[in-house]
């Protein structure tokens, strides 16, 4: 108890500001946040509310993976990231992710790198609910295929 | 017992979160044809990434007594 946590998945709304002061140290110049919110409309198509799921053990590691690579790779950068689950409404916030860095490029392409790769492997599944229906996202596409690829998670080769 | 978990759309088709092999050790590719014949109505077995005690695996990884064993279905998150 007490203790900062840098990567976590919660059902409470995001504490953006403890995220954010938990990057910010001495040697930082800069910070970038981006914050993810709930959108209304995908191609024209309203969006009530969202239904967030995780595998909340393996979700938080590999946010925390995924952390210590973007330190490692963009120098001097701190990394903060979280992501809520359960039902957000129009405008609520889905995930925010902090990096700092003393000088601001390196702190741009890591936040940028990050919400990327949320996107690509860790394991946080949306419902979206409409008017007339609802939705798990990304699972009843047949255009995605893991299967004789590369692991998700692991870098492109240079 | 290797235990098996699902989300998010398959974990509503199957209508369970989990259940249990009774296998001592079995490999990626048989797990997906354990879950196929056990939940018909379940799609995505072959295209959720599996992952063993949180991490992600290949075909041949193999799951052991003990482990658990988890269908991802492609992500969604952010």
């Amino acid at each position: 108890m007490g203790e900062k946590r840098n990567y976590f998945v919660t059902e409470e709304p995001l504490p953006t500001e403890e995220l954010i002061q938990s990057v910010i140290r001495p040697e930082a110049g800069a910070v970038t946040t981006f914050i993810g919110t709930v959108r209304e409309l995908t191609e024209g198509k309203r969006t009530l509310s969202l239904t967030y799921e995780a595998y909340k053990p393996m979700a938080e590691k590999k946010l925390a993976q995924l952390g210590a690579e973007l330190e490692a790779k963009y120098e001097g950068t701190k990394v903060a990231m979280a992501h809520r689950i359960g039902k957000l409404e129009i405008s609520e916030t889905a995930v925010v992710i902090a990096v700092s860095s003393p000088h601001r490029d390196a702190s741009f392409k890591a936040s940028r790198e990050a919400i990327e790769r949320i996107k690509e492997f860790v394991p946080i599944w949306k419902k979206e609910h409409w008017e007339d229906g609802e939705m798990w996202i990304g699972d009843q596409l047949e255009n995605v295929s893991y299967k004789d690829q590369k692991k998700p998670g692991e870098e492109e080769s240079p | 017992m290797i235990k098996v978990l699902f989300f998010a759309g398959m974990k509503e088709q199957a209508g369970t979160a989990e259940y249990e092999l009774q296998q001592k050790e079995i490999a990626v590719a048989e797990i997906r044809a354990k879950v196929r014949a056990e939940f018909p109505g379940v799609t995505g077995t072959d295209r959720a990434m599996v992952a063993i005690n949180e991490e992600f695996t290949n075909e041949d990884d193999t799951a052991r007594t003990g482990d658990v064993v988890a269908f991802i279905p492609p992500v969604s998150g952010g």
